[in-house]
């Protein structure tokens, strides 16, 4: 399973990533978290403009048999949701690029590389 | 089914095992108080015969539909039920089945729900229904969850005249809740004032509930109780009598968001007041909210057409305390009874169930009416039942119309009002509904 080294990881199986301005991100579920859950059906995020305190839940990602809370990796505010996830498969598919979820407007950049890199990642899920 | 004893052995021999002294050892959490210190208040055992004799006696003191003339409603209906109902309703494989936990050994079940969901999307002129609920008051309990839930907003406006007993049902899901709070709508000549329902909905409504025929079996005016509810935001939640859409329109063509009603009229017995059936639709934009069980069609991989229970994350067995609702059985047996009454109907049998009782319910209104000392309360449309001002107190009336093998109708002093609520189903015929006249006339 591929654990992109350029993100930030959370122990709940999120993904972020720190865009270029440096105080906005994207947030994702990874490719074990994906795996796992199995097909993906449907996923629910809050709207933009939600303003969210770390591992504050912000939606759920459902598959067939299962359906998990999504927690934000750190605090800031929704900006935008994916809008390619009516077709929810695409996390599934692309969980680190076309898959990702909502994009956070960060409120301390410095909060990012506090999380898990890929090394402590990789550790976690015994990959 | 076996009474299963436990002697004094296997109970010390139970303690022993798990290392308890006593049965009170068991109970030491419920406070010395409440318990009860004494024998079981019991009647002295019976041989089989003289239990039989007993029971036989309690159930002659009963007065049913089946000896005497009804024109019982206000929210159960005495219309007729088709032999074919019980001996298909009756085979063991439908009344033994319990929702099963592996839901798709049991396709034969999960089929008849399904057509069952079919003829409710049809019959209402929704998207999706699902397996049902336990009665139409807790369909429409859940249907206002349901909107606080989805529009985030508490208050739950009531358009006119809806079912006191479901009112009720509703103030207590409420309560439970811990949010939610109901607003009247004021009543003119029997049903919701269209002006008064413009100046209570606004950004904190929920919902605008009505229900049609209402109460009183009065037609309300639900074109503007959906475009009130419209103006604001709040989704609109009918609830109609099933029976009533043989004749009138659909609640999708009218723009529900969520259609309920109790579905007793569609081949269930009075019962005593259950078990009923909760009819519960919506459109496909909410199919993700929605309460109780829900069955599908698939395919296997094999390609045959195969039935499901679908979208069951929404539910609490995986969802936990996010579930939609805290309810995830249905009405099995009562939904099959509604699936087989309307496939016996056909379109056009429930269109002549609902014309033949209209027009029976407004032959008799006029009768009545007619009567000295008798006038109808409302002169709005009604469908068919119709509210009755008496010369005696209503439950004279009734008590008069018992002794004469007539239960006359429902008196509304039950619930603080004056007047007889009296409903009319195809079953009556001309000569009972004469005879009824003529009975009150010598009141």
């Amino acid at each position: 399973m591929s654990i992109p080294e350029d993100l930030r990881y959370t122990k709940d199986h999120e993904w972020i990533k720190l865009l270029e301005d440096g105080s906005t991100a994207l947030v994702g579920i990874t490719g074990f978290a994906q795996s796992e859950l199995g097909d993906i059906v449907f996923v629910e995020v809050k709207p933009a403009g939600t303003k969210l305190k770390a591992h504050e839940i912000f939606g759920t990602v459902e598959a067939v048999k299962t359906v998990a809370d999504l927690f934000a990796p750190v605090a800031g505010e929704i900006i935008e949701a994916n809008g390619a996830l009516d077709a929810a498969e695409i996390v599934n598919q692309d969980p680190y690029g076309e898959g990702w979820l909502v994009k956070m407007k960060i409120d301390d950049p410095s909060s990012v590389s506090e999380l898990l890199d890929a090394a402590a990642y990789r550790e976690l899920t015994g990959e | 089914m076996p009474f299963i004893v436990n002697t004094d052995r296997d109970r010390e021999e139970m303690l022993r095992s798990i290392g308890a002294a006593s049965f009170d050892d068991l109970i030491t959490d419920i406070p010395e108080e409440i318990r009860l210190k004494k024998a079981l208040d019991l009647f002295p055992a019976l041989s089989e015969p003289e239990v039989m004799k007993l029971l036989e006696g309690l159930a002659s003191a009963n007065r049913s539909t089946a000896g005497y003339v009804s024109f019982l409603g206000g929210g159960a209906y005495d219309h007729f039920i088709p032999s074919a109902i019980k001996s298909i309703v009756s085979r063991s494989e439908f009344y033994t089945a319990y929702t099963p936990y592996q839901a798709e050994v049991s396709q034969g079940t999960l089929q008849a729900i399904y057509e069952y969901q079919s003829m409710m999307c049809r019959l209402y002129g929704m998207d999706v229904a699902n397996a049902s609920m336990y009665d139409g008051a807790t369909a429409l309990a859940e249907a206002v969850l349901m909107a606080m839930n989805i529009t985030g907003r508490e208050h739950v406006v009531i358009a006119g005249r809806l079912n006191p007993f479901t009112e009720s049902v509703l103030k207590t899901y409420l309560e439970a809740s811990g949010h939610g709070a109901i607003v009247q709508n004021s009543l003119d000549n029997g049903t919701g004032s269209v002006d008064g329902l413009r100046m209570l909905v606004g950004e904190r409504t929920a919902a605008v509930v009505v229900q049609q025929p209402n109460f009183y079996g009065c037609l309300e005016n639900v074109e503007a109780a959906g475009a009130a509810a419209g103006e604001c935001g709040a989704l609109f939640i009918v609830s109609a009598d099933p029976v009533s859409l043989g004749m009138l329109e659909a609640p999708g063509n009218y723009g529900a968001d969520i259609a309920v009603g109790e579905g007793q009229p569609l081949g269930s017995r009075q019962n005593f007041g259950g078990p009923y059936l909760g009819i519960f639709t919506v459109r496909q934009a909410h199919v993700r909210k929605i309460p109780g069980r829900l069955v599908g069609m698939t395919r296997d991989r094999d390609g045959n057409d195969g039935f499901i229970l679908t979208l069951q994350t929404r539910e609490q067995h995986i969802r936990r305390e996010k579930a939609t609702s805290n309810i995830c059985t249905n009405q099995a047996l009562c939904a099959l009874q509604a699936a087989v009454y309307l496939s016996l109907l056909g379109k056009q049998g429930i269109r002549e169930v609902a014309g033949q009782s209209a027009v029976k319910a407004h032959y008799l209104a006029d009768r009545i009416a007619a009567l000295p000392g008798y006038a109808l309360k409302f002169t709005a449309p009604f469908f068919r039942e119709f509210v009755v001002e008496t010369p005696l107190p209503a439950s004279e009336v009734v008590g008069a119309m018992l002794d004469k093998g007539i239960f006359a109708g429902y008196d509304l002093s039950a619930v603080g009002e004056s007047g007889l609520l009296v409903a009319v189903t195809e079953k009556r015929t001309r000569a009972e509904l004469d005879q009824f006249v003529a009975l009150l006339g010598e009141l």
